[in-house]
């Protein structure tokens, strides 16, 4: 790897400089080097290289035992996937986007989600699945589903959603410890997001949602890649003296509440930015534990930005109208702002 | 048999001139198109995934001959060429890739999803193997409204591997549907190439094994997929079983504008050029004095010309306004 390698300052641990995509990578490769029971499989991981290219290379380091390209059969190979972990292995699935899951969604919900409980305790699924997901890159109406949120509906699996380099390279590993199907959703326009990250970075816990910004107005609720909308918008926000407070969910199953309620508590306003249809979506539902579990805290109702309610258009100007955008962010943050003041 | 009016062609006129020229055009009118749209996606005009045909023109040129205008056409992603060849106009195709409101989608659907309904063109689908079980649905469809037409449902060697491709191969055989399952087996599937994806790379014999007719056919002569199409077309129509043909082709250009082909040589699909499916009936049509060097260069013009002025088309194009975001969700009230 070319790594351009910071050295600038004495104390810190030494920086390497790298992409999402990147970060995936190594992180795959140390998992596969590290335990042997480690393997990847996946449409075009190997000769292809990865339809993101995130894998490219690998087949050629780690031999087609460790990456292993798969026909297409996204419900062949994901349920061969839990057979695999039942078996003893340490499989990662890799389904080239969120799209194609929906071929895979009966292996995942009735029997990756299920198999621990319906077997009264007896067979967990130690499996991580990722995939690709997300928008904005007019890919149209089959291509571009937001559907984490949806998947987070489902008790029996854990989903996370990476947004940031460090958890990119660090969440594959925990994901691969927990004894039961981790789903990892990469929002495929982080891929090409570049940044710094110690050397050493490594395992991330997947349990906690985490401040990017700290605030005192409002608290922005966001993951993925809506994250850096929220962010952008904090900033434009800050210049006119309002502080948002940003949180990234990390984690959208189970639900870090504790870290949102304890913002909103302190901000006493709370938007919800989420890339899924808004209609039953996870934005539904942590506006539901605000108004439950904070109501009284709450200085104005809870706000969402999400999807418009319509199959993602290919036009670009449709598309961007019905993604969530940091201006729209702006606008409700200041209208709530000066609602009351 | 009803006799039908449209494009498919009496025997006897196969091998006229006029035809095998016709022939001719419709392959390089794909080909310039398809060059040219990978052009216009340089420049930034389409965008999204791009999927070009390049090298496999024969395929929907050759059965699109043998279909009536009354029978139904499924497609994938890959489906600018059956658009084409099927007589979509130019313009709301190339309009629909530049997100025009004048598209033949509005600008709704892009490069992988054309719809016409006029010439009953039920996409563009992007989910691989998506299409055959709609395939399935509009024979049945048919069959039970006594309609004698045929539906045509293309589809990929990649898709062969889908439950869905073996629970629509043994639903049309069980249900005895008219469909024609037209496999393009270009050998690959985005980098994965046949024999990594099938146990059993002889891919009729998938067809067979659920007691489907079926025939294999050279993808990169345009004539012998005629012929075959031309014998098995009417028959599928009349008796309402259904078809799998196998068409042995290859993709010149990569999967999509996004592969950097790093599994295949370059020696490999430079071999595959030497069988270009354009080069060849050219070379055949000079050999038999059926076509001049005037006559290639007129048909270059008339396609030049179509392209620019699809290109001008879609430029004058609007955008479909904001406001009517949410339409198309469901049905609207007819008035
Ligand atoms: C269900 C599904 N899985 C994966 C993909 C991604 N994908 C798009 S095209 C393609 C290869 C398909 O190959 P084939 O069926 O041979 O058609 P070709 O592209 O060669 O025409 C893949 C893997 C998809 N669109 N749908
Ligand atoms: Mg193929």
């Amino acid at each position: 790897m070319n790594y351009g390698i910071d050295t600038s300052t004495d104390n810190s641990p030494l920086m390497i400089r790298t992409t999402y995509r990147e970060a995936v990578r190594d992180a795959i490769r140390e998992a596969i080097l590290k335990d042997d029971r480690v393997f990847l499989m996946g449409e075009d991981v190997g000769r292809y290289g990865g339809a993101f290219g995130v894998t490219k290379g690998l087949l050629q380091e780690l031999g087609p035992d460790k990456i292993m390209d798969t026909p297409l059969c996204e419900s062949g190979f994901t349920g061969a996937g839990i057979g695999a972990a039942l078996g003893g292995m340490r499989p990662i699935v890799e389904v080239m986007t969120v799209n194609f899951s929906l071929l895979a969604a009966d292996q995942i919900l009735n029997t990756a989600a299920t198999y621990l409980h319906m077997s009264g305790g007896l067979f967990n699924v130690p499996l991580v699945i990722r995939m690709g997901t997300g928008g904005g890159k007019q890919l149209a109406a089959q291509h571009s589903h937001s559907l984490e949120g949806w998947y987070a509906h489902i008790p029996g699996i854990k989903v996370l959603t990476p947004a940031v380099l460090e958890d990119a390279r660090g969440m594959l590993w925990s994901a691969l410890e927990d004894p039961d199907p981790v789903l990892i959703f990469e929002n495929t326009l982080l891929y090409n997001m570049e940044g710094q990250l110690p050397a050493n970075a490594g395992a991330v816990d997947i349990d906690r949602a985490c401040i990017r910004r700290v605030g005192r107005d409002v608290t922005l609720i966001s993951y993925s890649a809506s994250l850096f909308k929220a962010l952008e918008a904090a900033e434009t926000l800050a210049q006119e003296g309002i502080e948002a407070e940003v949180i990234d969910l990390r984690v959208l199953r189970p639900l870090d509440e504790a870290t949102f309620l304890n913002s909103v508590a302190k901000t006493h306003r709370a938007v919800i930015i989420d890339e899924g249809w808004r209609s039953g979506s996870i934005s539904a539902e942590i506006s539901a534990r605000i108004t439950e579990k904070a109501f009284y805290d709450l200085d104005d109702p809870v706000e969402r930005i999400c999807a418009a309610e319509v199959p993602v258009p290919y036009a670009s100007h449709l598309e961007q109208a019905a993604l969530p955008q940091a201006a729209t962010i702006v606008n409700t943050v200041r209208r709530m702002v000066t609602r009351h003041g | 048999m009803k006799k039908k009016h449209g494009t498919a062609q009496a025997p006897a006129a196969v091998n006229s001139h006029q035809h095998l020229r016709d022939l001719l055009y419709q392959m390089l009118r794909i080909r310039r198109f398809e060059d040219k749209c990978a052009e216009l996606y340089s420049d930034m005009k389409i965008r999204g995934f791009l999927h070009l045909y390049n090298g496999e023109e024969a395929v929907a040129v050759g059965v699109m001959q043998a279909l009536n205008p009354e029978d139904a056409i499924v497609a994938t992603y890959r489906e600018h060429g059956q658009a084409l060849a099927r007589g979509i106009s130019m313009n709301t195709i190339m309009a629909e890739m530049f997100g025009k409101q004048e598209g033949c989608c509005r600008g709704r659907g892009g490069s992988m999803h054309l719809f016409n309904k006029e010439h009953r063109f039920y996409g563009g689908n992007a989910i691989v193997g998506g299409g055959l079980p709609l395939a399935v649905g509009l024979a049945l469809a048919d069959k039970k409204l006594d309609r004698k037409r045929l539906t045509c449902c293309f589809l990929g060697d990649g898709a062969m591997a889908e439950g869905e491709f073996h629970e629509s191969m043994n639903l049309a055989a069980l249900w005895q549907v008219p469909v024609l399952f037209v496999c393009e087996n270009n050998q690959y599937a985005m980098g994965t190439a046949l024999k990594y994806s099938h146990a059993v790379t002889n891919l009729v014999q998938k067809a067979a094994s659920y007691g489907i007719d079926h025939a294999a056919v050279d993808g990169m002569d345009v004539l012998a997929v005629e012929e075959v199409a031309q014998k098995v077309a009417p028959a599928i129509r009349e008796t309402g079983k259904p078809f799998f043909l196998e068409c042995t082709t290859y993709r010149f250009r990569a999967h999509s504008m996004f592969d950097a082909e790093l599994y295949r040589e370059k020696a490999e699909v430079e071999q595959w050029k030497q069988r270009c499916p354009i080069a060849t009936l050219t070379q055949q049509l000079k050999e038999q004095e059926k076509i001049s060097d005037a006559d290639l260069e007129a048909i270059e013009q008339l396609i030049h010309q179509e392209i620019n002025h699809a290109i001008a088309f879609a430029e004058a194009g609007t955008w479909e306004p904001v406001e009517e975001l949410t339409r198309f969700v469901y049905s609207e009230p007819s008035i």
